[in-house]
């Protein structure tokens, strides 16, 4: 593993989930070998790799949708290793997953429901109703449409609306900008640094190694289930290997 | 206005008179009551397997097993009790006081063997809870045929006939009540989530596993409560009336009415209960005593050539998931 642009990079202190010596398998398939990463509070930190490198399954792992064959899981200090989902849902984490993984018979309000499932405050979620609508002005228009005929894009901003619904400090996003044209893509990012700016932390899983890295405070390059590189997103952006590897120059 | 802490009660108040009044106009017509008692019981099974098949989508085959469970539960327990009577109480009042104690018992006997039955495989995503629920029927059934206490394969008689009307019917509203309670509180919400897709319900926050037994657990209750139910109204209980046949012909019902609406769930059970009754009467009347066996005959072919027509030209059912209560307009029966 080689640090890129160590000096003078200047991450958060405080540590939000702190991943250590992770291995994930599909009985025999190793997807992660002993990956170590972390996510301060306020950062978002991007994990690019080619596919197959194993970024889904190191999410997965995270969320609690797979138990990891081995390591730890800390979330701010607490062990959360195996841990099912619904009780990190709990604890702040909250999962879009690769795919999107809306339900697509409900409706685009059914949908933003039950991302507030846990939650019992009823002024807050329709606060922050109106926060991700005005986010996203394109679901208030389709409203009552049922999710699954919402476009791509759209479905993307209802995955990421409704996981923004359950209030999460810690938000994990697989490839939001999978499948979408360029405005749309462009409009996403420009939207997840604006909820970052809110103090949402966001491990972000990308194809799109351009626009993670410039969004990314940090950043960690996966390479068949092990990181091979980290470092400040800018300073990967400059570094050769990963120009030469993920940005196609 | 009702005040609020009444509006849970007053339905059931209502109920009681209507079926009070129903009860003293149609109580002395034997066949007219055993035929709308067969119809009460039905829906019950059908309304509560709906909140397993159609509210969580999960699908389980062997409701007629719970039925067994509650009806020999209860039956069992009341034999002995048909000249019991309890002190200072009425001879009708302590005979529907025991009668309710042994529903509760056949519905909680039922309950507990959906829990064991229902934990580890609702653990496991698939379709093993319909394998393991198909087994649990007849595993069920070759238990009673082999217990001499419950009678073997002839059966159990001479338990006390103290099901009327008014008991099926009240049961078949409770059902209705509770399975309408749980689709529209946040338990319902997160059952919908599990049909829907269960591993997105999980990270909502929808503790799957524990929603999805929940569920279970009150559909084995009332399967049982019907099987308590059964039992004291027809004069013999054996195996024969819980094979898989029966299993199927409530998830036929279930199937028809729409998976995941009551009101499919109740009309379905209705029609499906009456039909093959008429049938068997008008043969019996017109083609000679004893044609109507026919109909019996033909009733399982019938009902799969149903289900395969029902698939093909309306696959939601007659009700989708809409409900005739429902506020909202226009939905429900999504693709
Ligand atoms: N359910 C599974 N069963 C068996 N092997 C799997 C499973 N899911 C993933 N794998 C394997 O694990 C490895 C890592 O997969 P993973 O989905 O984590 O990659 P990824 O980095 O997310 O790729 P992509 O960019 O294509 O989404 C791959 O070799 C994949 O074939
Ligand atoms: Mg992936």
């Amino acid at each position: 593993m080689s640090g890129v642009g160590s000096a003078g990079s200047e991450r958060p202190a405080e540590l939000l989930l702190e991943c250590q010596g992770l291995h994930v398998a599909y009985g025999a398939i190793q997807a992660v070998r002993g990956v170590s990463l972390s996510v301060r509070k306020g950062e978002v930190v991007a994990l690019i790799g080619r596919n197959g490198a194993g970024k889904t399954s190191l999410l997965r792992a995270v969320s609690g949708m797979l138990r990891p064959a081995d390591g730890r899981i800390t979330l701010e200090g607490k062990d959360i290793t195996g841990m099912p989902s619904h009780l990190l849902v709990a604890r702040g984490m909250a999962h879009a997953p690769e795919g999107r993984g809306i339900f697509p018979n409900l409706t685009v309000e059914e949908n933003l429901g039950l991302g507030a499932w846990l939650r019992t405050d009823a002024d807050g979620v329709a606060a922050d109703e109106a926060w991700v609508l005005s986010l996203f002005p394109r679901l208030k228009e389709r409203w009552a449409a049922a999710a699954g005929t919402l476009s791509g894009g759209e479905q993307q901003m209802l995955a990421i609306s409704r996981a923004l619904m359950s209030r999460p400090r810690l938000l994990l996003l697989d490839e939001p900008s999978l499948g979408l044209a360029p405005q749309v893509i462009q409009l996403i990012f420009r939207i997840l640094a604006d909820v970052n700016g809110k103090g949402v932390s966001i491990l972000l899983v990308e194809q799109n190694a351009h626009l993670a890295l410039n969004l990314a405070g940090h950043a960690y390059v996966l390479e068949t289930g092990e990181v091979a590189m980290e470092g400040a997103g800018k300073a990967l952006l400059q570094s050769e290997d990963v120009r030469r590897a993920y940005l196609g120059e | 206005m009702v005040p609020p802490g009444l509006r849970g009660v007053l339905p059931v108040v209502l109920a009681c008179l209507a079926l009070a009044a129903g009860q003293r106009l149609f109580g002395g017509q034997e066949f007219f009551v055993y035929v709308a008692s067969l119809v009460g019981v039905n829906v019950v099974l059908a309304v509560s397997l709906n909140v397993v098949n159609g509210m969580t989508g999960q699908f389980s085959i062997g409701h007629a097993g719970f039925m067994a469970v509650g009806a020999y539960a209860a039956g069992r327990l009341s034999l002995p009790l048909g000249d019991v009577a309890v002190s200072g109480l009425p001879v009708a009042a302590s005979d529907q006081l025991l009668f309710a104690v042994s529903l509760l018992a056949g519905g909680v006997a039922a309950a507990a063997c959906g829990f064991v039955v229902g934990l580890p495989s609702l653990r496991l995503k698939g379709d093993y809870l319909a394998i393991v629920t198909l087994g649990f029927g007849e595993i069920v059934r070759v238990i009673i045929q082999n217990t001499p206490a419950l009678g073997g394969a002839l059966g159990l008689s001479g338990i006390p006939q103290r099901g009327s009307l008014f008991a099926v019917w009240l049961c078949a509203f409770l059902a209705v009540l509770v399975a309408r309670r749980i689709a529209e509180s946040s338990h319902g919400r997160s059952l919908t989530a599990i049909r829907e897709d269960e591993v997105a319900a999980e990270a909502m926050g929808v503790n799957t596993t524990a929603y999805k037994v929940r569920a279970f657990v009150v559909s084995a209750f009332f399967a049982g409560v019907a099987g308590g139910l059964f039992a004291h109204f027809v004069p013999i209980i054996n195996p024969g009336s819980f094979t898989f046949v029966k299993s199927m012909e409530v998830v036929v019902m279930v199937v028809a009415g729409g998976l995941g609406s009551t009101t499919g769930s109740i009309l379905a059970a209705v029609v499906l209960t009456l039909l093959p009754e008429a049938l068997r009467s008008g043969f019996n009347r017109f083609a000679g005593e004893g044609a109507g066996a026919v109909v019996d005959q033909v009733r399982m072919p019938v009902y799969g050539l149903l289900l395969v027509v029902l698939m093909l030209a309306r696959p939601q059912g007659l009700f989708g998931t809409r409900e005739l209560w429902d506020r909202r307009k226009g939905q429900g029966a999504r693709p």
